[in-house]
């Protein structure tokens, strides 16, 4: 019989591994952010209810003084975009949960322990017990790394000094990498890059990032119809 | 320990869009099919984005950025994530040195 606290500790036992490659990206994030001139407690708050790496650092990028509402947010909802889909394939395993704990709980959905979740559903059913467990380790550990970061990162000053304003650059190109699936997302890299860099010099920001995304999407379905030529398509399922 | 309510105002701005895309299969399920190409193009969002953010400080900055942004690139397909950003920070500091 697996009780609550089993339960758990196995969401623990789960998380732990990407909780500790989290850290260093979390002191990294916090760094950056004083580098941009948010305090402290303001990257607190941000890690704590946003709870998004990618959409974080994008918003650091294109974080100044006033902070520039539309496109901050604009840049979050493009970019977690991905979670609509992966809430779609998780919400119909979450049965035992009550409606407060899947509101609750997928409030911190994010890469890592959306896939555990996923990966453990195939076999066992998925407990508030088990979700919790990833999740509140999970979440605590990002907001305390990525606060530090930001204390640190105010004493060391300009981050220009030691190259630390490119390791966005740098960090997007490895996350790029990650989602890599070949031809498509070479074209979509390419159209994105070339029209991103253009709208900015013509332009300005924030448009290269509309711009570039849109053009982006509209490659890869460009190459993908070139793809889908050679194999059949999948009968799509009625409602 | 500051708090702007400006910034406040942009940081619930963004976590009100995350919260919306990570319930919004609430809306969905049962009831998603995307064609092939969709799907594709739907797949792509995360590089378009990441690119079309960085773009601007890979390929119209100068120089040294956009070199340390090839070795960065090279670095990705062998190294991990950490490990990029150490070759990218190094090469720019470098090239930037240099050139």
């Amino acid at each position: 019989m697996s009780t609550l606290s089993d339960d758990a500790r196995r969401g623990f036992g789960d998380i732990w591994p990407a909780m500790l490659a989290a850290i260093p990206i979390g002191l990294l994030l916090g760094a950056l952010a004083a580098g941009k001139g948010l305090s402290p407690l303001e990257t607190m708050v941000m890690s704590t209810l946003v709870f998004a790496g990618g959409a974080q650092f994008a918003a650091i990028e294109l974080w100044a003084t006033p902070a520039p509402i539309g496109a901050l947010v604009f840049s979050t909802l493009l970019i977690n975009a991905r979670h609509v889909l992966m809430s779609a394939s998780l919400l119909p395993k979450l049965q035992g949960f009550s409606r407060w704990q899947t509101l609750a709980g997928l409030y911190y959905m994010a890469d890592e322990n959306w896939a555990l979740a996923e990966k453990r559903a195939r076999t066992h059913r998925l407990t508030p017990a088990y979700w919790f467990g990833m999740v509140v380790p999970f979440v605590s550990c990002w907001i305390a790394t990525s606060t530090l970061g930001a204390v640190v990162g105010a004493a060391l000053g300009d981050p220009r000094r030691f190259g630390a304003d490119f390791a966005f650059t740098a960090l997007f190109i490895a996350l790029v990498a990650a989602f890599w699936k070949g031809r498509v997302t070479f074209w979509t890299v390419a159209a994105a890059g070339a029209a991103s860099a253009l709208t900015y010099r013509f332009a300005g920001p924030p448009w290269h990032v509309l711009v570039g995304a849109l053009c982006g999407l509209a490659a890869a379905w460009i190459a993908a119809g070139f793809a889908g030529a050679a194999e059949p398509a999948p009968e799509s399922a009625p409602p | 320990m500051t708090l702007d309510p400006h910034s406040l105002l942009a940081i619930l701005g963004m976590a009100i869009a995350t919260y919306a895309t990570r319930i919004a299969g609430l809306a969905l399920v049962g009831r998603l099919s995307l064609s092939p190409r969709a799907q594709a193009a739907f797949d792509a969002i995360p590089p378009a984005v990441l690119v079309a953010v960085i773009a601007p400080s890979a390929l119209a900055t100068g120089w040294p950025d956009t070199g340390a942004a090839l070795l960065a690139a090279l670095a990705a397909t062998r190294l991990p994530l950490l490990g990029v950003v150490a070759v990218g920070v190094a090469a720019v500091v470098g090239l930037r040195a240099l050139l």
